[in-house]
């Protein structure tokens, strides 16, 4: 063998497959891929057409931009120049953008990880890779394929919305407004392909690149109560400020582009330096021996558990800080505007501190929530992932077994309450001034945390009698996020907020402690677990 | 080990009588029986899917059968599961660890939830089967992890072990390691389940068998005893003609060319036909005993031919 091989690789090898590789993701995903577009389509294009019933006339829309011109409303939705000319237009751009960037990014996040660290996590990529396939391919065809989606979505969008006929809502701002959602998604599929780099583990990457959603959009939300230059940090942001159907700027979404851009190449970078299969982080070896910890269930649930609940608990903290943060500047923005002050006063009773307090501290314990589903839904994978079968056949008993994960679920879902509570009540006491506010907040979150139990305990009474369908616990999170987010700012009738479990806690601290509701839920969750518990102990453990 | 426990179990260690256990359609067992005595090893054979593991997974009481008796060290596997696992170890055929826990950790966490386990005897384990218990569950290769989990069972003070297949992944060193241990294990006076698809490992280890097929046991009994079902392998050169064994009694496939004949023998007339060899005049003699491949390609090489819902023999 000669020392100085011939150089074999080339620029073409490196990206040889690439288009089977397209082909093949597309043909997996030939029904995920259209039931995302159809749901981001279908729902935004309803909410355009549900304006003409919601505000009538002129008077209505004008109303309605006084309410959003509030710490909360802004928070929830975008900057305050979208309510100078708040037509129909204005209103999607204003109220949507941002809530659709969450879900845009989400999108492109999970089906670029599930197109390559997944399938590096599962040792198919090697199989894939030992054929003709360049070492650049993989990344290639699922980047292709996510940029694809997003740019199918912005058609889809644009014709859905232009084609629509409501007055504000015009052909050109369509355009930007879908280009605006292409850009979002562009940047978070960028996000993504340098987060699989850097850990062994498609969960791991996921949630990396979600926390950077979560990021993007706390920073916006405080950029448009407080100090605009903060938005300018956030994709989200960029592209509110497009001010489609107001303004139709175009230039905001260079900025999207390059950055994706950038991303892009680093994640490139970043897979030239690790192997297949392996991350940037290397796993280094760990105790040789159990601590007598371990061998308790609860110690053994509290450890597979420790990832998401230090990751959640971060997460809750910040979240939570950061609109105690807008708190400050949302009562100074509000201070002069007596009128309001005035309207505030007479609807609830409450401070302008308060009310924006209970309005957002709804969707951060839908977020919490997330965590309860997966803390809870923690036992099925260990059953499927076969990892329950052998720790059931020792002397651990199967109701012991679920019981330590339960300890470990229902207590984190109040450390989540009580993180989130003290993120918020702590940043918003000092930002006001308020030491009292603390305590307000505390209490506020921990009323919630009945309401957390009980998805808990759903969650576990599908794992006791239909394993299969565990997931179906997610519907709660979903809908109280659809109905507590959602249904704030486009007022959804009463009933809708009944059916989640949310809707029942008395918003602290704007309304009065009411115990009954907290009582009931207690009580249901309790009835719920319990129900679980008994039907895992009379069906046999799956084999996956 | 003579405890108490061991006394109520008396001398069979598992019994199970008219066994079933359905998945939807397909019928995982079919009327099966088992017999275990105490202080053997007991050979479990059958291919895969012939219903090894849902038979153990009963055993364990992980799987609820739909009807049929099952007892494993004298109480009922599915309402004294825990008890029972107390008194024994099981080995799945693949074993998943936590990615995030070292394996010593995980054989630590299985043989203390066991009840009862000796540190010496798992670091000396560990040694023997040559495994770094500093590495992360995910780094472990598929014949790493089945180490873990023998590790942790062996490790356990208990008196039954359950294995389901659990040589799969093992280099042939390590299978020779695992057969040591299993001796000491029968030497101790455990009882040892042996499910299998490797023959010549149930042959090396095994006291009894039994032959699994399509979820019915086929041939239960000692290697002995089960040899005398099946047929020895004769090949010799004699100075006068062997034409003659043609005659003899359970005597099959006949082939004499050159001054040599090859033929089978019934084992049961093995006698009679070694003595007419040896009125002929005996040159050279080989004889093969029936190997258990034999014994079970018998049950499997006529599945082959048979239509699928028929019950072995």
């Amino acid at each position: 063998m000669p020392r100085a091989a011939p150089k074999m690789s080339t620029r073409r090898d490196d990206l040889a497959g690439t288009a089977t590789l397209i082909r093949f993701m597309l043909r997996r995903d030939r029904v995920r891929i259209p039931v995302w577009l159809a749901a981001l389509t279908l729902g935004t294009v309803a909410t355009a057409q549900s304006f003409g019933d919601l505000y009538p006339d002129a008077a209505a829309r004008q109303a309605a931009a006084q309410s959003m011109n509030s710490p909360a409303g802004l928070a929830m939705t975008g900057p305050s120049h979208y309510l100078q000319d708040y037509n129909f237009g204005s209103m999607l751009s204003h109220q949507m953008l941002g809530f659709l960037g969450v879900l845009v990014g989400l999108m492109s996040v999970l089906l670029l990880v599930r197109h390559s660290r997944a399938e590096e996590e599962t040792g198919r990529a090697e199989l894939v890779r030992a054929s003709i396939v360049g070492r650049h391919a993989h990344m290639t065809a699922a980047l292709s394929v996510v940029a694809g989606t997003n740019i199918l979505l912005a058609v889809l969008l644009t014709l859905g919305l232009g084609g629509l006929g409501v007055e504000g809502i015009t052909w050109s701002g369509s355009l930007l407004y879908g280009a605006a959602h292409a850009m979002m998604g562009l940047v978070f599929a960028g996000v993504a392909a340098v987060t699989v780099q850097i850990t062994e583990h498609s969960r791991g990457a996921a949630g990396l690149g979600l926390a950077a959603i979560g990021v993007a959009y706390v920073l916006r939300a405080s950029g448009d109560v407080g100090n605009e230059a903060i938005s300018w940090l956030s994709p989200i942001g960029w592209a509110q400020r497009t001010y489609a159907y107001v303004d139709n700027r175009w230039w905001p979404l260079l900025l999207g582009l390059a950055l994706a851009a950038v991303l892009v190449v680093a994640g490139f970078e970043l897979s030239t330096r690790r192997d297949v299969g392996s991350g940037l982080r290397q796993s280094r070896p760990g105790k040789a021996a159990a601590s007598d910890v371990l061998a308790h269930p609860i110690g053994l649930a509290l450890r597979l558990h420790r990832g998401l609940l230090i990751g959640f608990g971060v997460a809750m903290l910040l979240l939570g800080a950061s609109y105690g943060s807008i708190i400050g500047d949302a009562e100074e923005m509000l201070g002069s505007v007596d009128v309001l002050n005035e309207a505030l006063a007479e609807i609830g009773g409450a401070s302008i501190a308060e009310s924006f307090a209970s309005m957002v501290m709804v969707v951060m314990v839908i977020v919490a929530s997330i965590y309860v589903v997966m803390a809870a839904l923690r036992p099925r994978s260990e059953e499927t992932a076969g990892r329950a079968e052998p720790v059931l056949a020792t002397a651990l008993s199967r109701g012991r077994w679920l019981g330590g994960h339960l300890v470990v679920v229902l207590g984190g879902a109040v450390v989540m309450a009580l993180l989130l509570g003290l993120g918020f009540g702590l940043s918003g006491a000092s930002s006001m001034g308020d030491t009292g506010f603390l305590w307000n907040i505390l209490g506020a979150a921990l009323a919630y945390v009945p309401a957390l139990w009980f998805v808990a305990g759903v969650a576990v009474a599908l794992f006791g009698w239909l394993p299969r369908g565990a997931a179906l616990a997610w519907a709660l999170p979903v809908y109280g996020f659809v109905v507590g987010y959602l249904g704030q700012i486009l007022q959804f009738p009463g009933w809708m907020n009944n059916l989640s479990p949310f809707g029942h806690v008395p918003q602290l601290p704007a309304d009065e402690l009411t115990w009954t509701p907290l009582v009931v839920l207690t009580l249901l969750a309790a009835a719920l677990i319990v129900l679980g518990l008994a039907g895992f102990r009379r069906r046999s453990v799956e084999m996956t | 080990m003579p405890e108490p426990a061991e006394l109520r179990a008396g001398d069979t260690a598992i019994e199970v009588s008219g066994l079933n256990k359905s998945f939807g359609a397909t019928k995982a067992l079919d009327q099966l029986d088992l017999n275990v005595r105490t202080g053997e090893v007991h050979g479990f054979l059958g291919p895969n899917g012939a219903g090894k593991s849902t038979t153990i997974r009963v055993l364990l009481g992980l799987l609820r059968a739909d009807s049929g008796r099952a007892t494993v060290l004298g109480g009922h596997p599915w309402h004294d599961a825990v008890a029972l696992h107390r008194r024994l170890a099981y080995v799945p055929g693949d074993v998943n660890l936590w990615p995030t826990l070292t394996g010593g950790e995980a054989i630590d966490l299985f043989a203390r939830l066991r009840g009862g386990f000796d540190r010496r005897r798992r670091n000396e384990l560990c040694e023997r089967f040559d495994l770094d218990p500093t590495k992360k569950g995910r780094t472990y290769s598929k014949g790493n992890r089945q180490k873990v989990a023998i590790v942790a069972a062996l490790a356990s003070d208990v008196e039954l072990l359950i294995l389901d297949e659990p040589t799969a992944g093992l280099d042939p060193l390590m299978e020779t390691i695992f057969a040591e241990c299993i001796r000491e294990v029968k030497g101790a006076g455990r009882t040892v389940l042996l499910s299998s698809h490797i023959l010549a490992q149930v042959e090396a280890l095994g006291d009894r068998v039994s032959i699994i097929r399509q979820g019915h046991i086929v041939e239960s009994g000692t290697l002995s005893e089960l040899r005398h079902l099946t047929r020895t392998s004769v090949e010799a050169e004699t100075h006068r003609s062997a034409d003659g064994v043609r005659d003899l009694p359970g005597v099959h496939n006949v082939a004499v060319s050159n001054g040599k004949v090859h033929f089978d023998v019934d084992t049961e007339h093995l006698d009679t036909a070694v003595g007419h060899l040896h009125g002929l005049g005996i040159r050279s003699l080989v004889s093969q005993p029936p190997t258990l491949e034999q014994l079970f390609m018998r049950h499997y090489g006529e599945e082959l031919a048979e239509a699928t819902n028929g019950r072995g023999r």
